[in-house]
């Protein structure tokens, strides 16, 4: 009970920072390549109304930049202190995609983010639109870093675990750096970055034409942020799609929880509206028999061709993951029977019971021990995590939330296409300014809201889905927390509270405050 | 050295020269970072094995975790 509590505080928490650090970040990714567009526009033309347009905005990426700086150094505080079992366990793989991050992140950004705001007259024009570029290119490259360490958690490769000193060694750089997981999650994370900023600034420009204020500065953002928007917004969907077939193979459970999909079958359709029904559960279980959904639309065969590339391929269901026993097909493409999890979790029992033995081996210098319980070690390591699983329950994630996320962020990504079309369209037809089209602008700033909500959506898909796996298959949350004070815990989440709080109003208040003053 | 000399004038004179609202934003960022170094980080956030002095004390307590 203790442990859950503390485990549960730990997870809150760090949800929470992460929570609050992706507010800022997918701003600064896509107005930073705005921004360029129009100071390129400006340059090109000579026109100064884009140089004007170019600092305004530049403004607000200022406070958005202010505001998230610094914000995920206290993920790296919780690793060290609330994960420090995770934190040792990946040590060699997360700190150098980290290490590379923050040389990144200091040389670039803060070189060139200073020759943005201090430069405008100091250097000369294309100097000035190089640092700007480089800018967004730089704040980029950062979310590469990140994200690939985000995705080795996911799907751990090019690592070889070492029972000497319980670390995860690097083996394969490239591996880990191109893993498909890796590329599909950094252009889906930045892309959704790009469609945030876009709305942004039409959610902004929308409330200017709605005061009769900065029209011309307003419409100009709204063409380029459309249309920009649209173009991410299709690269987002395709990635999209990509993550579906990635965590298919690599994640299953989490697909299963994404659709609610208990029992898996051949021509699986894809839910496109539902409720789910709260009595029902897994197999073994009071609720097995109860029927997944209340109520539910659904595309026939579409979750099978999205999982499989197949319209009758087989799509397993939380209780086919539990008791195993169908044909998966992985991301390499080998074919295999899918263990129970009773067969997962006594390999797993094997795997920390040879690392023991390796342990006990060690010290009494019998090498010959210590080289059979390594063996043993590495032909069960694939499923050491499940060692540490309790019952089949502690297995599936919180699949409401899961579930009701996904179709949060699905349904949401369908509207900004709708939204962006409008506004593409009543822009190009002059219709834009027309007081009888005042609910467009209107529905341009209610997006706003919106667009944050589908972005956080995300990330629970992505990170509650995954659950209760730090590292996929390898190191669950009960074995990756430090034996630290729940109450500890507690107090610092409760800081976090206030503070994140407090600052989110500072910043608000201030991005408001600058927004009314409008361009200078 | 007159390169360094340049660098140093345009960082100098930038921030001499910084609008209200920079001022604000610096305020709001070294506030941060105090926070966050001088207070989370020293109070609330010490390392689990910071008791743990080598490499090899730290591998040791992290398998005896995860072997318990």
């Amino acid at each position: 009970m203790l442990l859950t509590t503390l485990v549960d505080l730990s997870r809150w928490q760090f949800a929470l920072t992460a929570m609050y650090h992706w507010l800022f970040v997918p701003l600064t990714l896509g107005l930073g390549f705005l921004i360029a567009f129009m100071e390129t526009r400006y340059v090109m033309t000579g026109d100064e109304f884009w140089k004007r347009t170019t600092k305004f905005w530049m403004k607000l990426f200022a406070v958005n930049f202010a505001m998230g700086v610094a914000t995920g150094i206290i993920l790296e505080f919780e690793f060290g202190t609330n994960w420090s079992n995770y934190s040792w366990f990946v040590g060699d793989i997360f700190g150098a995609p980290l290490a590379i991050e923050g040389i990144f992140a200091f040389f670039m950004e803060s070189t060139f983010f200073a020759v943005m705001y201090f430069g405008w007259n100091k250097v000369s024009k294309k100097a000035h639109l190089v640092s700007t570029w480089l800018t967004a290119i730089g704040t980029n490259l950062s979310a590469v870093w990140i994200l690939i360490a985000n995705s080795w958690m996911q799907y751990p490769v090019g690592m070889e675990f070492n029972p000497d000193t319980a670390r995860s060694e690097m083996t394969d750089f490239w591996a880990v750096v191109s893993s498909p997981v890796a590329i599909n999650k950094f252009l889906h994370s930045v892309t959704n970055g790009y469609v945030l900023a876009s709305v942004f600034v039409i959610a902004v420009s929308s409330w200017f034409l709605l005061r009769k204020r900065e029209t011309l500065l307003a419409r100009k953002s709204i063409r380029v942020a459309s249309v920009f928007g649209i173009i991410s917004l299709a690269v987002l969907i395709g990635t999209g799609d990509g993550s579906a077939y990635n965590v298919a193979k690599v994640q299953p459970m989490k697909l299963a929880a994404m659709e609610g999909l208990y029992d898996g079958s051949e021509k699986a359709p894809l839910v496109a509206v539902g409720i789910l029904n709260p009595d029902k559960d897994i197999v073994g279980e009071d609720g097995a028999d109860e029927d997944p959904y209340l109520f539910e639309i659904s595309f026939p065969n579409m979750l099978s061709f999205l999982a499989t590339r197949q319209a009758d391929g087989f799509v397993p269901g939380i209780n086919d993951i539990i008791e195993g026993g169908y044909e998966f097909t992985d991301r390499e493409g080998n074919t295999y029977i899918e263990p129970s999890f009773v067969e997962k979790k006594a390999m797993g029992t094997a795997a920390v019971t040879a690392l023991a033995d390796y342990q006990t081996a060690k010290q009494a210098g019998d090498t010959q021990a210590m080289a059979q319980a390594e063996a043993v070690l590495e032909q069960n390591f694939d499923y050491f995590g499940y060692h540490y699983i309790e019952e089949p329950e502690d297995l599936v994630p919180n699949v409401p939330l899961v579930f009701y996320a996904f179709h949060i962020m699905v349904a949401l990504g369908m509207f900004f296409i709708l939204l962006f079309v409008l506004y593409i369209v009543f822009e190009w037809k002059n219709l834009i300014v027309s007081d009888k089209h005042k609910w467009l602008l209107w529905l341009g700033i209610i997006s706003l809201p919106l667009v944050y909500i589908c972005s956080q959506s995300g990330w629970i898909v992505a990170e509650v889905g995954r659950q209760p796996w730090t590292i996929q298959n390898l190191l669950p949350v009960n074995a990756a927390v430090s034996g630290v004070e729940p109450g500890n815990v507690l107090t610092t989440l409760i800081i976090f509270a206030v503070l994140f709080t407090a600052m989110l109003v500072v910043e608000i208040s201030i991005m408001l405050k600058q927004i009314k003053k409008g361009g200078e | 050295m007159e390169r360094l000399r340049k660098i140093w004038l345009f960082y100098y004179e930038g921030f001499r020269d910084m609008s209200s609202l920079g001022r604000t934003l610096w305020i709001v960022v070294l506030l941060k970072l105090f926070i966050m170094f001088a207070v989370l980080r020293v109070f609330f956030f010490r390392p689990a094995l910071a008791d743990c002095e080598t490499d090899a004390e730290k591998s040791q307590a992290v398998i005896e975790n995860l072997i318990k």
